[in-house]
């Protein structure tokens, strides 16, 4: 029984007489390395262009400011609304969706990299399922969250437990929006789970379970304050993606103003991906709201670039861990 | 006391233990000790509560099936018909209807009929009879949501020929569904044609033809892309690509579907370029090796051997991609124009069923007709995301088996 591999995958043997010039190879190369190059320089023209535009239109009267109007009549004011209630209602979204996405993302994937028989059928549909999960249009979401979360359990919650004739969870609001993006980012936590659990070496659970540890006592005493880096970029990541996302929380929570910052769960807030959206198709005047415009979208990009620098860097950190111990 | 440990497959079948590996045998002798000891069902407790916590991912998929489906189910069924509300309603019998009934007759969201006093419905009703009664209309005995109505064209009053209309607030409600898939069809497969060559030649160079150094730059930054949100790409093209691009091209068009699609290719750049890249890299480096050995060039190497066996996964990348497109929301929402004309020209606006849920779902009354339409289009994308989600995924898990099964065949026999 031979062992070794057909070498030759596409079943055809390799055909060196047919081979291309040298001229061809070099032209090539250089054409794939310009096409990557060229993505390299749209991304950076991308981003320098956005933050020329917007970066002078930080000032703190913008970044501290209401949107509500100081002067006159308390009205919505396109042309100098203050982001102070979008960044707000933004934080406190992602937050409750990081307190409602962690606990199951990380225990699913606790599961598969831990528990599960990769073979086993249930394995591979939670996969699966996982997988497919991150494939779902955003706008899919927003239906979901509207049907199921705002009308049938915020419904029910009214009908049966409160029995209130005008809604109070059966209206959109800050958490079916949160909910709603916790179902969303679920597979982003799940993934980096599997992953940062992938990358604790094999040798350190079996020295723990060699010196009588339970597989519990291994995972949470050696395993996971190795994968905590890790399974934090999860987090991190999905709290940039979900920071903006627009889609699913245009009709569960997301409103086009409030005179106030939401009071309690069941309140709507502003939130600043939805902002940008009607700033930028619903403003009377689009060239005086243009550079209002662009300092929103600098501080939604700061935010969500921020968030995934440190998540890029905690990974490298960890890849660097890792390898530094194979060595 | 590990002299007492019994192996349970020892024990059973008096066989000799099979070769397991170490960390699987430590956990079984431990159990039986624990077990010895009564302390094992706590962690047996803790690991089904952690498989059932897993399943949730599971629940999700068929939570969105199922809640999706069933606002539009009744659609589906043909238990909706909007010939109904053609039927008049005196403004004495208003008062006695609900306010969503009444919604529905008056085309209104709900919200604003609801605070409404009786007399000022009655007043509504009676404007709203005096409308019907100034443009009869015989279209109005349709029933718009019907199958045929959904799908095939028809030759509405004031048309001289069979179209395709979707129009939900004209008098007469059209729901034609073939200008929105159409629409996002054309701008899918219009930045398909764009991403996909471009994200694909760059993720052979990226994993295969560049230095390590190149790599770690290039990598991430498109991967960069990835974390623009689809708002930012939406609004950059609404306000700046374009007018660049009316400037360069000459359009008439403001917004259309070649904007729409450039925003809409920036997006997929990096979904196609990130899946393509894991799969290019995944091929052992040795089968490039061989390929060298035999005196091949890196690049000949690439494209005769690399490519060929990460094949299956770049296609998985297209077919995710496809996903992709066809269910973006904001980009499309915001730089397509949304007019919804059944036009071949990428110089033309265009309306996609995504951006249709998203611009009429909050004007559309609840349970109304409308409603459940756009719940219709959602439950349709959601079907044929989720067939070529299915798709792609058996397509990278299989790759992923032989890849694997290649390295650690290798791996013995070296």
């Amino acid at each position: 029984m031979s062992a070794i591999p057909q070498s030759d995958v596409s079943g055809q043997p390799l055909d060196l007489t047919s081979a291309p010039t040298l001229s061809q190879t070099t032209l090539f190369t250089a054409l794939f390395r310009s096409v990557a190059f060229f993505l390299v320089g749209v991304v950076a023209l991308l981003v320098a262009y956005i933050f020329s535009q917007g970066f002078h239109g930080l000032n703190p009267s913008f970044l501290f400011g209401s949107a509500t109007s100081q002067d006159s009549s308390g009205m919505f004011d396109v042309h100098n609304a203050g982001v102070f209630e979008m960044v707000f209602g933004t934080i406190l979204l992602v937050f409750l969706m990081t307190v409602l996405v962690m606990p199951v993302g990380v225990i699913s994937g606790i599961y598969l990299n831990e528990f599960s028989d990769p073979n086993a059928w249930t394995t591979r549909i939670i996969r699966s399922a996982v997988n497919n999960l991150a494939g779902v249009p955003s706008i899919i979401f927003g239906l979901f969250g509207l049907g199921f979360f705002v009308y049938f359990i915020g419904g029910s919650i009214d009908d049966y437990v409160l029995h209130t004739a005008s809604p109070v969870f059966g209206k959109p609001a800050v958490i079916w929006a949160a909910l709603t993006l916790a179902v969303l980012t679920m597979p982003v936590v799940v993934v980096s789970t599997e992953q940062a659990l992938r990358s604790v070496p094999l040798p350190l659970r079996d020295a723990a379970l060699g010196l009588g540890a339970t597989k519990l006592q291994t995972l949470r005493q050696i395993v996971l304050p190795q994968a905590a880096p890790g399974i934090i970029t999860g987090g991190i990541l999905a709290v940039s993606r979900g920071a903006g996302e627009v889609a699913p929380i245009m009709f569960t929570g997301a409103a086009y103003y409030l005179a106030h910052l939401p009071q309690s769960i069941t309140d709507q807030f502003m939130e600043l991906g939805y902002h940008i959206y009607i700033l930028a198709t619903q403003s009377p005047n689009v060239d005086r709201t243009r550079p209002l415009l662009f300092a929103t979208v600098v501080v939604l990009l700061l935010l969500t670039f921020l968030l995934n620098l440190i998540a890029i860097l905690v990974r490298a950190w960890t890849r660097h861990r890792m390898r530094s111990y194979r060595a | 006391m590990p002299t007492t440990l019994q192996d349970p497959i020892d024990s059973a079948t008096g066989a000799m233990p099979p070769v397991v590996d170490v960390s699987r045998q430590l956990e079984l002798e431990l159990r039986t000790a624990l077990y010895e000891k009564g302390e094992s069902w706590r962690e047996t407790f803790v690991e089904k509560g952690i498989f059932l916590v897993s399943l949730t991912a599971i629940f999700a998929i068929l939570l969105i099936f199922i809640f999706v489906a069933r606002e539009c189910l009744p659609l589906i069924l043909g238990q909706v018909d909007t010939a109904r509300s053609a039927e008049l309603i005196t403004p004495e019998k208003a008062v006695d209807l609900s306010s969503e009934q009444l919604a529905v007759y008056l085309s209104q969201p709900v919200d604003k009929i609801r605070p409404l006093s009786p007399d000022v419905l009655k007043d509504l009703v009676a404007s709203r009879n005096e409308e019907l009664a100034a443009h009869p209309n015989p279209d109005s005995k349709l029933n718009t949501v019907s199958w045929p109505m959904l799908l095939l064209p028809y030759r509405w009053q004031e048309y001289t020929k069979a179209e395709f209309i979707w129009q939900p607030t004209s008098l007469v409600e059209k729901y034609n569904l073939v200008p929105l898939f159409f629409g996002s069809v054309k701008i899918a497969v219009l930045s398909l044609l764009m991403a996909v060559p471009l994200s694909l030649m760059a993720a052979i160079y990226v994993s295969q033809l560049a230095s390590g150094t190149v790599r770690e730059v290039v990598k991430p930054v498109i991967e960069l892309l990835a974390g623009v949100p689809s708002v930012v790409l939406g609004f950059l093209a609404l306000i700046a690509l374009a007018s660049l691009f009316q400037w360069l091209f000459g359009y008439e068009v403001r917004l259309n579907t070649f904007v729409a699609s450039v925003a809409l290719a920036l997006a997929l750049i990096p979904v196609i370029f990130t899946i393509a890249e894991d799969a290019l890299s995944a091929v052992p480096q040795t089968h490039k090796d061989a390929a060298r050995a035999m005196g091949a060039t890196e690049w000949h190497a690439t494209v005769r051997v690399m490519v060929p066996a990460a094949c299956p996964g770049i296609f998985a990348a297209v077919i995710l991609g496809f996903g992709r497109a066809i269910g973006e929301t904001m980009v499309v929402l915001m730089a397509s124009g949304n007019a919804s004309i059944l036009s071949p020209s990428i110089f033309q606006s265009c309306r996609t069923a995504t951006a249709a849920i998203a611009a009429e779902l909050a004007d559309a009354p609840v349970d109304s007709p409308h409603y459940r339409v756009l719940f219709l289009i959602g439950f349709i994308l959601f079907v044929i995301t989720f067939v070529g989600n299915v798709f792609a995924d058996v397509i990278l898990q299989r790759l992923r088996a032989r890849l694997e099964g290649q390295r650690t065949s290798q791996e013995a026999t070296s």
